[in-house]
C-alpha cells in the first residue's frame, strides 16, 4: 500500500511525541512573542512559554475561539508580519464579519503536504488526474486540494464548482481518476449522470475525497454506487489550515489526523476538561507548526471522539470517529458555514417592514441542502398586492444570499406567528438525517 | 367617490381565514365583498365591510397584518359587454389595473366592480367624464 510520507505517517508513537513536544514549545513561544491576545491570555493565568515542556503540558494552555478571531478582525491574530504572509483565506464568521486566516509560504507548503498525504492515502499517485470541484476562492476547499495534487505530482484539473454538464464532459474526456468535492455535490453529480444516461463505467473515477460538510454512511453508499468509485471522508477547517487536517485511508475506517502538524484533543463541552480517549466531546486543535496564524487549543465546536487503535494501513496517527454534531448553532449548508446570527443581522438592517423574528428550517431534498427562512412582518405593515410581497421577499433573499454566501427560500409570515421561546431561542429546525 | 378596502396578509396555514372571520364576527362587522389572492406560501384577503375602522382595529388587536386601501367602484348593468365598456375607457387612457373583483346585485339587475389603480384621481375623472356610475362608501 502506497504511503506518501512513510517516515512521518508511520512514525513510532514515542518519536511523534518528541516531535509534537518540540513543535508545541516553539509555537507557544511564537504566539506569546507575537500575538497580543495570546500574551494576555497566558499572562492572565501566569503561564510562561517556559512552563510548556512537552505535549503533555498542552492542557495548561488557554483555549482559542472564533470570538478571538472576530475581535481581532482581520489580521490581529497573525503571528507573522504581513511581508511574510503570502495568502489569505476566509470563512463565515458568526456575524457579518468573516473569519480570516493568513498563510506564510511555509504554511502553504505544510498544507499542500497534508493534502498530498490525503490524496496518497486513498491511492492517488503521480499518474493520477485529480478533478477538483470544490469552489476556488476565499473558501479553502479548491486551492487546498489543488496544491496538494500538484505537490504529489498528479495532474490537477481546477474545475471549481458549478456548471455540472461541463464537469461531466471534462471528467469523461480527460479521464480523471480522482475527484474532490462536497459529498452533497457528489450525489448531485451522480443524479445528473443518471439523467444524462451516462453509466459510471464511462468515467474513469476510482476514488473521491469528500468533505466540508457532515455526511453519513448511507450517502457514502449512494456516492460509491452513483459514481462508481470509493468515497473517502476528508476533514478540515480554514482556521486550522483547510482540507487535509485529517483524511481517511483506503481502509475507510475514520479520518487519520495529521497529528505531527495538528494536535487534537477532546474536551468536555461544559467544563472544557480533557476527556479520556474514546469519549465524545468537543474537538480542539493546536496547530503545531503554523507561522501565519498559529492557533492554540482552537475550539472547532465539532463533537466527536478520538481513537488510537492501530489501523491496518500502518499509519500511526490518531483517528477521528465520525463527527456527530456541533456544540454551537453553526449550520453547514451545501458546504458553507452559516450562523443564525448572520441571518439575524441581515434581518435587522435589511428592511423596516420586517421584524427580527425568524425561524430557519434546514432540509435535504433530493440530496441537496435547502434552507427556508420564515420572517415575520413588522406589526404595522401589510399589503394589498402580491407584487409588493414578492418584491420584498426577493429583496430579503438577495440580502441574505449575499451575506451568507448560500441561497435560501424566504417566506414572509404575519407578525406574532413565529413561536417565541423562553431563554435560548430555538430558531432552527434541522430535518436532515445526519 | 372611493371605496375603502381592508387587506389582510395570511400565511398558508390551516385556520387562518377562519380566524379572520371569527375576529369580524366578534367585532360585529359585516363583510360585503371579498376576494383572496393566493400563492403557494401565503394569501392576501381583501374585503369591504360595513365598518372598516372597527374591522381594522379588531384585526390589529388580534395580531393580523392589515392594510387599508382606496379602490374605485362602479356599477354596471348585469349584461354582456358592460365591463368591457368601462375597462376600454381606462385602457385607452393608459390606466393600469392592479387587481379587480366584483359582485352581482341580482335584485337590482346590476353588478358592482371594484378596481385598484395607481392613480385614483385620474381614473375617477375619466370615468366621470364618460358618465360611468361610480359608487362610494355605504352604497354597497
Amino acid at each position: 500500500m502506497y504511503i506518501y510520507d512513510k517516515k512521518t505517517e508511520c512514525m513510532s508513537v514515542e518519536e511523534k511525541k518528541i516531535l509534537q513536544s518540540e513543535r508545541l514549545k516553539e509555537v507557544v513561544k511564537r504566539v506569546y512573542d507575537n500575538v497580543p491576545t495570546y500574551r494576555r491570555k497566558m499572562d492572565d493565568i501566569k503561564l510562561k512559554p517556559s512552563d510548556i515542556r512537552s505535549i503533555d503540558d498542552i492542557s495548561k494552555l488557554p483555549f482559542t475561539t472564533k470570538y478571538d478571531l472576530r475581535s481581532n478582525y482581520p489580521f490581529g491574530m497573525f503571528a507573522s508580519p504581513m511581508k511574510d504572509i503570502v495568502r489569505v483565506h476566509a470563512s463565515s464568521g458568526t456575524t457579518g464579519k468573516l473569519t480570516v486566516v493568513g498563510y506564510t509560504q511555509h504554511d502553504l507548503d505544510v498544507w499542500a503536504e497534508c493534502c498530498a498525504r490525503a490524496l496518497g492515502g486513498v491511492g492517488a499517485t503521480r499518474e493520477s488526474i485529480v478533478h477538483v470541484a470544490y469552489g476556488y476562492g476565499l473558501f479553502t476547499g479548491g486551492l487546498g486540494m489543488h496544491y496538494g495534487g500538484e505537490r504529489m505530482g498528479a495532474t490537477v484539473i481546477p474545475v471549481s464548482s458549478g456548471n455540472t454538464a461541463r464537469q461531466i464532459m471534462l471528467m469523461k474526456d480527460f479521464g480523471a481518476d480522482t475527484i474532490c468535492c462536497t459529498p452533497s455535490y457528489a450525489i448531485y453529480l451522480a443524479d445528473e449522470l443518471k439523467k444524462m444516461g451516462i453509466s459510471p463505467d464511462e468515467l474513469n473515477l476510482k476514488r473521491g475525497l469528500f468533505g466540508a460538510e457532515p455526511w453519513t454512511d448511507e450517502m457514502r453508499r449512494k456516492i460509491e454506487e452513483g459514481l462508481g468509485l470509493k468515497a473517502y471522508d476528508i476533514y478540515g477547517l480554514s482556521e486550522i489550515s483547510g482540507p487535509g487536517v485529517a483524511c481517511e485511508c483506503e481502509m475507510q475506517d475514520g479520518p487519520h489526523v495529521q497529528d505531527d502538524y495538528f494536535y487534537p484533543e477532546i474536551v468536555d463541552v461544559d467544563t472544557l476538561e480533557p476527556l479520556p480517549l474514546g469519549e465524545s466531546g468537543e474537538l480542539v486543535f493546536t496547530t503545531l507548526s503554523k507561522e501565519g496564524i498559529p492557533l492554540i487549543r482552537y475550539r472547532t465546536r465539532d463533537i466527536c471522539s478520538l481513537r488510537k487503535d492501530p489501523c491496518k494501513c500502518g499509519r500511526t496517527s490518531v483517528r477521528l470517529a465520525r463527527i456527530t454534531g456541533r456544540s454551537d448553532d453553526m449550520l453547514i449548508i451545501r458546504g458553507v458555514n452559516v450562523f443564525p446570527s448572520q441571518i439575524e443581522s441581515v434581518l435587522i438592517s435589511s428592511d423596516p417592514r420586517i421584524s427580527p423574528h425568524y425561524h430557519i428550517t434546514v432540509d435535504r431534498i433530493n440530496n441537496l441542502d435547502t434552507m427556508t427562512i420564515e420572517v415575520e412582518l413588522d406589526r404595522s405593515v401589510a399589503f394589498d398586492e402580491i407584487k409588493t410581497v414578492e418584491a420584498l421577499t426577493k429583496k430579503l433573499a438577495g440580502d441574505i444570499a449575499s451575506a451568507i454566501g448560500v441561497s435560501a427560500n424566504v417566506r414572509l409570515v404575519s407578525s406574532g406567528s413565529i413561536k417565541r421561546s423562553e431563554g435560548k431561542a430555538q430558531n432552527v429546525t434541522d430535518l436532515r438525517k445526519l | 367617490m372611493l371605496v375603502n378596502q381592508i387587506a389582510v396578509f395570511l400565511e398558508n396555514r390551516s385556520g387562518r381565514i377562519c380566524d379572520f372571520s371569527r375576529v369580524l364576527k366578534e367585532a360585529g362587522v359585516n363583510i360585503q365583498a371579498m376576494s383572496i389572492a393566493d400563492t403557494t406560501e401565503y394569501g392576501i384577503l381583501r374585503a369591504i365591510t360595513d365598518d372598516n375602522q372597527k374591522a381594522l382595529a379588531a384585526l390589529k388587536a388580534n395580531g393580523f397584518n392589515t392594510a387599508a386601501t382606496d379602490l374605485i367602484g362602479f356599477q354596471v348593468d348585469d349584461k354582456p359587454g358592460e365591463m368591457y365598456h368601462v375597462l376600454k375607457i381606462l385602457e385607452d387612457a393608459g390606466i393600469n389595473i392592479g387587481y379587480l373583483y366584483s359582485f352581482a346585485r341580482t335584485a337590482k339587475k346590476s353588478a358592482v366592480i371594484l378596481i385598484k389603480v395607481d392613480d385614483n384621481d385620474a381614473a375617477v375623472k375619466i370615468l366621470s367624464d364618460h358618465g360611468i356610475d361610480l359608487v362610494g362608501e355605504g352604497i354597497l
